[in-house]
């Protein structure tokens, strides 16, 4: 046993357990548990039919009462183990149920009828995925509307972003003009004048300039983002004069040196941008909550806070349209989580 | 074997290409009267041209609208245009802070801001606090070494990614009264409890979740801060026999620290306005018991039926004194600790 015991506790290097690598793990696993067990959770519930969603306490599976089609009935009935008095187990089906008693009858001989309490039985339950939660919110409600709107928000948005930040950064990096301390001063104020302080004016200029009830008005006051500013200059002033000088000596025009040279070499910084820009717009809630108003223009967020603030909450379909609308932000983070950890430890910017 | 992979490059550019060709024609096009103004302008003319788009953004969408927020606050009336609203002075500061005792929100004449403002002031103090231990304990503990700690450190990470409304929906899920964690505590022989409905517990949500949905963030800014300290000294340390406790509080904490205050200055900036996760969570509720102030300030001026602008532009600039403030700070920090790691 003690060898066993040793074999399991050694360690790379040989060095002795210290009670801080007993905390680290604890620590570890601890956050393993809080940090994915919702989110598993959640994915687990989304596969839950409506009925099994109401169940508590809950089961970890999704699982789904089998129905059985019998004859003389219209509708498939539900299926039961039934214990009776003398301990013997039948299987029936649910023909009625009144109160704390089940009117029940096999499913073969369906005429006679059986009166069984409720504690004296169980359904009979399969693992059933109710993929239905995925595919009616897509027939049935506007939520491929929503999902439209979010991608088009996010694409459009994005694209104007790394236009306007990349050009503007390009400007600041690369040229000695009259007022460039002005500008850089101006934008670095724009980062103290969070969007949450200006909600009530900037809503008066969008009505004013009739961007209320539009995507383009959701789009338009995030294009400028004082941090994509930087980034991106940050990453240019690295990049030698020495390149655009020649590309001048070849009677390069300045657009075509933004064009052809800088924005080339300036990819890294973009990607991370690029990354950073489709989070944001993606997952926005405030802005477009106030913008929009018609249910056809929701983006995602918008559509499922409005679907879980109803008097009932149809769970099923949350749950499952949450889901949905984490698929992109899996997708970047499986794919491009590199760029993400660093640009964060490199920059702050989030 | 070899044609294999000179395919898959083939087919990758071709795709790029289709992508790029039309962007490169119209950047081409956009050529002819940048070029244009380069010969009448200079390249200094070049400049402007290309910091216009992002200053005209700026300037509509930012800074008019700063500047709109202060007019505003002078301002009462339902309209909702600035040249059909009637001036009022200071009155709408003056409601704000008319109060009878500042310690006692209901002998306040605008009480749901005091509540929001007392409720913002708890919920930035304990998230900050709580949110700053547990992020250095995680980067600490990602800093060791240890297997797979690309995956450990993305375990804490990944929720940072997650959209406000989708945290909340995910919490809410779980702390409903049939939810997962009541039938958790049922076994334990502990009743069900309405976590989102009685006031301290959804107090404590708000904070518990934000934590939750952030920490990650801090984490890997932490984290970035630890990896800078540099290896030998730690060496040194235990070739002299230093203890571990002594090494954490001699040699890591203080190089950190540059690193520590832009994360609580950050961490205090986004606390002051946290919105999405707790609206979407509590909705303020229950009453007022988790209304904060930007939440106060969006219905005062936008949700209800009869928006009051004057008074939500006033509760903002206050709102903004602190976050200014608190920004400056942050932008001295950052930049004092970039100094440092650049030596």
């Amino acid at each position: 046993m003690s060898s066993i015991a040793r074999f399991l506790t050694r360690r790379r290097g040989g060095r002795a357990w210290h009670f801080t690598d007993v905390l680290a793990w604890v620590w570890l696993l601890t956050g393993l548990v809080l940090m994915f067990g919702p989110v598993l959770w959640l994915g687990l519930s989304s596969f839950k039919t409506r009925a099994a969603l109401t169940e508590f306490p809950p089961t970890l599976l999704p699982y789904e009462t089998r129905m059985v089609d019998v004859e003389g009935f219209d509708e498939p009935l539900p299926l039961y183990r039934v214990t009776t008095e003398d301990g013997q187990k039948h299987r029936m089906v649910q023909v009625r149920r009144i109160g704390a008693v089940a009117q029940m009858a096999d499913p073969d001989a369906p005429d006679e009828i059986v009166r069984v309490p409720l504690d004296a039985r169980e359904p009979v339950r399969d693992l059933h995925l109710a993929t239905e939660n995925y595919s009616e919110p897509f027939e049935r409600l506007d939520f491929l509307r929503y999902f439209y709107n979010s991608v088009f928000v996010t694409v459009v948005a994005t694209v104007i972003t790394l236009i306007v930040n990349s050009m503007a950064a390009f400007a600041l990096a690369k040229y000695e003009f009259k007022g460039r301390t002005a500008v850089l001063g101006i934008i670095l104020v724009t980062l103290m004048v969070p969007l949450s302080v200006i909600i009530i004016p900037l809503f008066s200029v969008i009505n004013g300039l009739n961007l209320f009830n539009s995507l383009w008005g959701v789009i338009l006051p995030t294009v400028a983002t004082p941090t994509g500013v930087f980034l991106l200059r940050q990453y240019m002033l690295t990049i030698p004069d020495e390149l655009l000088e020649a590309a001048r000596m070849d009677h390069a025009s300045e657009w075509r040196i933004y064009w052809r040279i800088v924005l080339p070499l300036a990819m890294p910084a973009l990607a991370v941008l690029a990354i950073f820009s489709v989070m944001w717009r993606w997952n926005d809630f405030l802005w477009p909550l106030i913008v929009l108003s018609d249910r056809e223009l929701y983006t995602i967020q918008v559509g499922l806070n409005s679907f879980q603030g109803q008097l009932n909450v149809q769970w099923h379909y949350v749950l499952a349209m949450t889901v949905v609308s984490l698929l992109p932000v899996v997708a970047i983070f499986a794919f491009l989580q590199r760029f993400i950890t660093s640009g964060i430890a490199s920059t702050g910017i989030k | 074997m070899t044609a294999k992979p000179k395919r898959k490059v083939g087919v990758r550019a071709r795709l790029a290409g289709l992508l790029i060709a039309p962007a490169r024609r119209a950047m081409d096009l956009i050529d002819i009267p940048m070029h244009a103004l380069q010969r009448r302008l200079g390249t200094g003319g070049v400049a402007a041209a290309m910091l216009a788009p992002n200053m005209l953004v700026f300037g509509v969408f930012v800074l008019f609208p700063m500047f709109l927020n202060v007019l505003y606050s002078f301002t009462g009336g339902g309209a909702l245009f600035l040249n059909e609203r009637v001036f009022v002075g200071t009155l709408q500061y003056e409601t704000l802070l008319d109060c009878g005792s500042y310690a006692d929100p209901a002998t306040c004449r605008e009480d749901r801001f005091w509540r929001a403002a007392g409720n913002t002031a708890f919920f930035v103090v304990i998230q900050v606090v709580a949110l700053v231990i547990v992020s250095l304990m995680t980067a600490l503990v990602l800093n060791r070494e240890m297997r797979a700690r690309g995956f450990w450190r993305a375990v804490f990470f990944f929720p940072v990614l997650l959209s406000p409304v989708v945290v909340a929906l995910i919490w809410k899920w779980i702390l409903q009264r049939n939810g997962v964690l009541n039938a958790m505590l049922v076994p334990l022989g502990i009743e069900p409890v309405l976590w989102l409905v009685e006031r301290q517990w959804a107090m404590f949500w708000a904070i518990f979740v934000a934590i939750w949905a952030h920490l990650g963030f801090y984490t890997l800014i932490l984290l970035a801060g630890l990896q800078a300290i540099p290896r030998d000294l730690y060496e040194a340390a235990e070739m002299d026999g230093t203890s571990r406790w002594r090494a954490l509080t001699r040699i890591t904490l203080p190089l950190l620290w540059p690193s520590l205050v832009v994360v609580i200055l950050l961490a205090l900036i986004r606390a002051v306005q946290v919105f999405d996760e707790v609206f979407v969570l509590t909705g303020g509720g229950p009453g007022t018991a988790t209304l904060f102030l930007v939440q106060y300030i969006y219905e005062t001026g936008l949700a209800q039926q009869v928006r009051n602008l004057g008074l939500a532009s006033a509760a903002s600039i206050l709102m903004a004194l602190v976050l200014i403030v608190l920004t400056l700070l942050q932008l001295l920090a950052a930049a004092r600790r970039e100094r440092r790691e650049n030596r």
